[in-house]
C-alpha cells in the first residue's frame, strides 16, 4: 500500500520516490525542482480557496447575528451585538425543541443508514474481490448498471412500494434505502482487491480457518482504511439526504435536519408565518459543524482509502 | 478489476481451482444484493409497470400500453425540462471539472504554500448539505438585505438581481459548482497520487519542464478519473432537483414545476397525483441518462487507446 503513506506524508521532497530505488543524486535534484513553492501559484489557488470558503464564512459571521441584525448589517462583518449563544438556545429551544429531535432523527438515520450501507458494501465488496462465484459477472453488470440509474427514477415507485407496506412516515422509509451504496460497494472493491493480499487468505485456508474467521480477523483489520473512506461517503449521503424524506415524510416528528431546516426558511414565504431566518442560518451552521468535523478529524484515513481505491488505468 | 487475482494465481503458477469458484462468495455478496433487489430491482420493475397504465378520473386504471410514452415525447413542459438541464450541463460541467482539474494539478504540485490546507479546505463544501449551500447562498444572493444588496448600497453598485429569471439558472450553477468542486478535484487529485512517479522522472530528464509534464504525462493519466468525475456530473446535472427547489422556498414564481425533470417527476407524483406518468418520464430521463453517460465512457476511453 505505496500510495497510504505518500497522502499521509506531507514533508516536501520527494514524496513519491522510495530512497531504496533511486541513488542519492537523483533525490536532491527531485527536492529541489519540486520543492521550490510558488507564491504566485499560492495566490492564484487561493483564490478558489477565497470562493469555497467565504459562504462558510458568512455563514459563521451571520449566526451570531439577531433577526434584526441580519437585516441591518453588512453580510460579511459583525452585527453590533453578538448574538450567537442565543441563536444557538432559540434554536434547539422554538417549537417545543424540535430541532434537537430532528437531530436525533439524523443520527439514527446515520447510524442506521449509512452504517447499515457500509457494513454491506464492506461485506460485498470483499466477495467481488476476493472469490470467485457463480453469477459473479451478473453482479457486476447489474450494480455498475444501476449506478447510472438516477435515483430519483426509483423515487416515485419506491414511494408507492413504501406506501403500500405502510412503510411511509416511519423511519424505516429512510433507512432502508440508505442501505443500499453502489458507489460504496464499487469503491470497497477495488479498494479490497489491493489491500488484502492472496497469500495471506491462502495461508489463512491452508490454515484451516474458515472464511468469515480469515475475514474478521485478517482483512477488516487490513480494509480499515477503505472502511473508513465508504463510511465517512456513506454518513455524508445520509446526513445530507434532501429527496428521499422529502417523499417519504410527512410528520416533522420523523424529519432530519436538513427537512426540518427547509421547512423552518419556508414558514417565512408562509402567509402567517413566522420569519426565522436567524434560527434557520444557526441551524444550518449546527448542521454542518459535525460532518466538517468528521472530515478534519478523520482526513488521513479516508484521504488515503480514497487514493487506494481511486481508478487506476 | 476481476481479472487482476485471475492473472494473478496464473503467474504463480497455481491451478485455476485455488480461484475457488464456488458459491461462498455469495455469503458475502448475498446480503447487499438482497437489499439490492427490494431497493432498486424492484422499483425499476415496478416503474415500468406503472408506466403501461394510466389513472382515469372515470373508470379507474387502464392499460395503455406506450401512451405514456408518447406523451411525454410530445410534451412541451418536459423538453422545456430537459432542455435546461442541458444547457446547465453543457456550461456548468465543464466549468467545474477545468476548476477541479486546475486545482488538482496545483496542489499536486507541491508548489503552493499550505498544500494539506489547500486540499482539505476546497473540499469542505462537499460536506454541506445542498438544503445549507442552497439557503446560504439565496441568502447571499438577496439584493435587498443579501450580500449583493450590501455590496450594491456599500460601494454604489447596481449588480445585477441572481435571483432574476434571466440569471436563475447560472446562480443554481454557481451554487451546484461550489458544491462539488472539491470533491471531483480530490478524485483527480487521488488518482494524480497513483502515477508512478518514475515517469515524471524520465520526463525530467528528457528536459521537459512543467507544463508538458502536465500536459504529456498527468492528463493522460487523469483520463479515466475524469470520464468517472465527468460521468458522474452527467448524472448530477440530469438529475438536478435540490437547489432549484429549495430556491422555489424563496419565490415560487421564480423556479416553474418543470424546471428541470426531476422537479417535473416529483410535482406530476406529489402535487398532481398523476403516478403513471410521473414513473413515464422518470424512466425516459432514466434511459437519456444511461445513453449519454454510456456515450461518453466509449468516447473517453477510446481516446485512451
Amino acid at each position: 500500500m505505496a500510495t497510504t503513506t505518500h497522502i499521509a506524508d506531507r514533508t516536501p521532497g520527494p514524496k513519491r520516490a522510495p530512497a531504496s530505488s533511486h541513488g542519492p543524486l537523483v533525490i536532491r535534484r527531485r527536492r529541489s525542482a519540486r520543492g521550490r513553492r510558488s507564491a504566485t501559484l499560492t495566490v492564484l489557488t487561493g483564490l478558489v480557496l477565497v470562493y469555497t470558503l467565504l459562504p462558510l464564512v458568512w455563514l459563521a459571521i451571520n449566526a451570531t447575528k439577531t433577526q434584526e441584525g441580519l437585516l441591518d448589517s453588512f453580510g460579511l462583518w459583525f452585527a453590533d451585538d453578538f448574538a450567537l449563544f442565543d441563536n444557538i438556545g432559540a434554536t434547539f429551544a422554538y417549537n417545543d425543541g424540535i430541532f434537537a429531535r430532528w437531530l436525533l432523527n439524523t443520527l439514527l438515520y446515520v447510524i442506521a443508514g449509512a452504517g447499515g450501507a457500509t457494513m454491506l458494501a464492506t461485506l460485498g465488496g470483499y466477495g467481488l474481490a476476493k472469490f470467485d462465484f457463480p453469477g459473479k459477472k451478473a453482479v457486476f453488470a447489474v450494480v455498475i448498471g444501476a449506478v447510472a440509474v438516477p435515483g430519483t427514477a426509483l423515487a416515485v415507485p419506491t414511494f408507492l412500494m413504501f406506501s403500500n407496506l405502510g412503510l411511509t412516515d416511519t423511519p424505516w422509509a429512510v433507512i432502508i434505502p440508505t442501505l443500499v451504496s453502489p458507489f460504496g460497494l464499487y469503491l470497497m472493491w477495488t479498494f479490497a482487491t489491493d489491500a488484502v493480499p492472496r497469500e495471506i487468505l491462502e495461508a489463512a485456508r491452508v490454515d484451516g480457518a474458515g472464511e468469515f474467521r480469515t475475514f474478521f480477523g485478517i482483512s477488516l483489520p487490513l480494509l480499515a482504511p477503505g472502511i473508513v473512506t465508504v463510511l465517512l461517503f456513506n454518513v455524508v449521503g445520509t446526513w445530507n439526504n434532501y429527496f428521499l424524506p422529502l417523499i417519504m415524510l410527512k410528520d416533522p416528528d420523523w424529519y432530519p435536519l436538513t427537512i426540518g431546516l427547509k421547512a423552518w426558511n419556508q414558514q417565512a414565504a408562509t402567509t402567517g408565518g413566522e420569519a426565522v431566518f436567524n434560527l434557520v442560518i444557526t441551524g444550518s451552521l449546527l448542521t454542518i459543524v459535525p460532518l466538517i468535523a468528521a472530515f478534519l478529524l478523520l482526513q488521513r484515513y479516508w484521504q488515503s482509502g480514497l487514493a487506494a481505491g481511486s481508478v487506476k488505468e | 478489476m476481476v481479472s487482476v487475482g485471475h492473472t494473478h494465481a496464473q503467474a504463480l503458477g497455481r491451478p485455476p481451482t485455488s480461484k475457488r469458484r464456488s458459491w461462498i462468495g455469495w455469503q458475502f455478496v448475498g446480503p447487499f444484493m438482497a437489499v439490492f433487489a427490494l431497493i432498486f430491482l424492484a422499483p425499476i420493475g415496478y416503474s415500468i409497470y406503472l408506466s403501461l397504465f394510466r389513472t382515469q378520473l372515470i373508470g379507474g386504471t387502464a392499460f395503455v400500453g406506450a401512451d405514456n410514452y408518447l406523451k411525454v415525447l410530445q410534451d412541451p413542459q418536459f423538453w422545456s425540462s430537459f432542455g435546461r438541464v442541458a444547457i446547465f450541463l453543457v456550461v456548468q460541467v465543464p466549468v467545474m471539472l477545468f476548476l477541479a482539474l486546475l486545482l488538482a494539478l496545483a496542489i499536486d504540485s507541491g508548489r503552493l504554500y499550505g498544500t494539506a490546507f489547500f486540499r482539505i479546505s476546497v473540499f469542505l463544501p462537499y460536506a454541506v448539505p445542498a438544503v445549507v449551500a442552497t439557503l446560504m447562498w439565496g441568502f447571499m444572493y438577496g439584493t435587498q438585505f443579501g450580500l449583493v444588496g450590501n455590496i450594491n448600497e456599500a460601494f454604489g453598485l447596481s449588480l445585477p438581481d441572481p435571483l432574476s429569471p434571466d440569471l436563475i439558472l447560472a446562480s443554481i450553477g454557481n451554487i451546484v459548482t461550489w458544491e462539488f468542486v472539491g470533491y471531483n478535484m480530490l478524485i483527480l487529485y487521488s488518482a494524480l497520487r497513483v502515477v508512478n512517479p518514475s515517469l515524471y522522472e524520465a520526463a525530467e530528464i528528457d528536459g521537459a519542464g512543467q507544463l508538458r509534464i502536465i500536459w504529456s504525462v498527468k492528463i493522460p493519466a487523469l483520463r479515466g478519473a475524469l470520464v468517472i468525475a465527468t460521468i458522474f456530473s452527467i448524472i448530477g446535472s440530469f438529475q438536478l432537483f435540490n437547489e432549484p427547489s429549495i430556491l422555489k422556498t424563496l419565490d415560487p414564481n421564480l423556479v416553474t414545476t418543470y424546471f428541470t425533470p426531476n422537479l417535473y417527476a416529483y410535482s406530476l407524483s406529489f402535487s398532481g397525483q398523476q403516478f403513471n406518468y410521473s414513473a413515464t418520464v422518470a424512466i425516459v430521463m432514466g434511459v437519456i441518462t444511461m445513453i449519454i453517460a454510456y456515450v461518453v465512457q466509449l468516447r473517453g476511453m477510446r481516446k485512451a487507446v
